[in-house]
């Protein structure tokens, strides 16, 4: 059976194991109730998001400075990945606020900078698709990876330099031992399932590496059109 | 260093010699602070309580274009190619370049600072030294990241797109400072909080304008 595929059913299925725990099993949270359940899904959620990003950021370190298309596969897989999650993240936070701050979306520091960590690596995806020639698109989206990731330390210590709504960072201290046993084993499931896609999407990127290695660089901007030459054209009747 | 002050001088010749393009960019923004105040109507205390926002999004708007054309002279006929034969270090390309954009930007600044007191009818209290801070340290957290991504942008065909797809989500911290910071210099600072949103904008130009310098060299080299 193929590897990756292996640690992603491994994944769901722990993931899975933690999310019946905290559904099922672990006590509501003392203040929102069953709202609170989305603690299980939410933090591995935003780790996962912010491990792929991160894993971007020294894949674009390497790429710049090793210049190996390896780790642009990896830089491409880890940013898509990363979007993905970071998007549901929000989408999840957006759920979750609805019934606990009664709106969907509020100017909060830490949603506010994550929104913004979303938009930049979309940005960076867009550039990869913009630019044809391979080198020139592993330089230019490893530049963008290193200064759009300047936001995710941002958006981390976010609930810390900034007054804000949202929750703090969870861990020993805010956590009881009852509802962390289910967290670590959502966190630990959703890792391994996000190292499963990131593995994935990387075979794609390679494959796709090698195709264009056996094909020529196409140019940036189009050639311009050339009109037929009309003294030409009798030779091409004839 | 000399290859700094050489480019520097070279750029902000170009920029002079084009000068009807700094005209038209004052002209886009003017229009955009009059789009502004068409748009949330004829409210002049809501339109003096944001002027600093609307400043500073005219400012923004009207800098990718500034941005945008930054390397136009050096991406036609292999100008960029020669610069770098000479050889010119790209450190010293980014500085000459992002100085440059900064100088021209703050002459943009100047010029809708007066336009904006008068549409939206700003009132005494107003701190030129404070203000002068806080734009010039604004744009420069604006054409930092931008001369960069100018740079990476300038030979793609969607380069009109990719440029502020890239560049606003970035500045987005510098654009809210210097709106803070801008409103504080103009309505005064009674707690004394102008000094952090100098500082924000400090390290984040510090933060950038290296990693502009160290990062051209492996754009350039594509």
């Amino acid at each position: 059976m193929n590897k990756t595929l292996l640690l992603g059913a491994l994944g769901v299925l722990v993931m899975l194991v933690g999310h019946g725990i905290g559904l099922f099993y672990a006590p509501p949270e003392a203040y929102m109730g069953d709202t609170g359940r989305i603690l299980y899904v939410h933090v591995p959620t935003a780790w996962v998001g912010m491990l792929a990003l991160t894993a971007a950021f020294a894949m674009a370190v390497g790429a710049l400075w090793n210049g190996k298309a390896i780790w642009d596969s990896y830089m491409e897989a880890s940013i898509e990945v990363g979007v993905v999650f970071s998007a549901m993240l929000l989408a999840q936070g957006s759920i979750w606020a609805k019934p606990t701050w009664n709106t969907w979306w509020t100017w909060d520091p830490r949603l506010t900078t994550s929104a913004i960590m979303v938009v930049a690596f979309i940005g960076v995806l867009l550039l990869r698709g913009a630019v044809h020639s391979p080198s020139r698109r592993m330089a230019f989206s490893a530049v963008a990876t290193i200064i759009a990731f300047v936001d995710v330390p941002v958006v981390y210590f976010s609930v810390e330099w900034w007054e804000t709504t949202h929750q703090g960072f969870s861990g020993r201290d805010n956590v009881d031992a009852v509802m962390r046993f289910p967290l670590l084993v959502s966190l630990a499931g959703t890792t391994l399932l996000g190292l499963a896609f990131i593995k994935a999407r990387q075979r794609i990127a390679w494959a796709r590496h090698l195709e264009e290695e056996r094909a020529p660089d196409l140019p940036e901007t189009p050639a311009p059109l050339s009109l037929p030459d009309p003294s030409n054209q009798k030779e091409n009747l004839g | 260093m000399t290859h700094f002050f050489v480019l520097l001088q070279k750029d902000l010749l170009v920029g002079w010699r084009g000068r009807s393009r700094l005209v038209g960019l004052v002209t886009y923004g003017t229009s955009l602070l009059l789009l502004f105040s068409f748009a949330l109507g004829a409210d002049s205390a809501v339109l003096r309580e944001h002027a600093a926002a609307y400043l500073w999004v005219a400012l923004l708007s009207a800098s990718t274009l500034l941005l945008a054309q930054s390397f136009q002279h050096e991406t036609e006929a292999g100008a960029l190619e020669g610069l770098l034969l000479v050889p010119v270090s790209p450190m010293a390309l980014y500085y000459a370049k992002a100085t440059a954009n900064l100088v021209l930007l703050l002459f943009l600044a100047v010029a809708l600072f007066p336009l904006t007191a008068v549409l939206f009818d700003l009132q005494g209290g107003i701190s030129p030294l404070r203000l002068a801070a806080v734009v010039t340290l604004g744009s420069a957290g604006l054409v930092g990241p931008g001369t960069l991504y100018a740079a990476l942008t300038a030979r793609l065909a969607s380069k009109q797109v990719m440029l502020p797809v890239l560049l606003f989500p970035l500045v987005i911290p510098p654009v809210v400072a210097s709106v803070k910071g801008t409103q504080l210099a103009l309505t005064g600072d009674p707690m004394g909080q102008l000094v952090s949103w100098l500082s924000l904008l400090l390290i984040f130009d510090l933060l950038y304008w290296s990693l502009g310098g160290i990062l051209l060299g492996k754009v350039l080299d594509e």
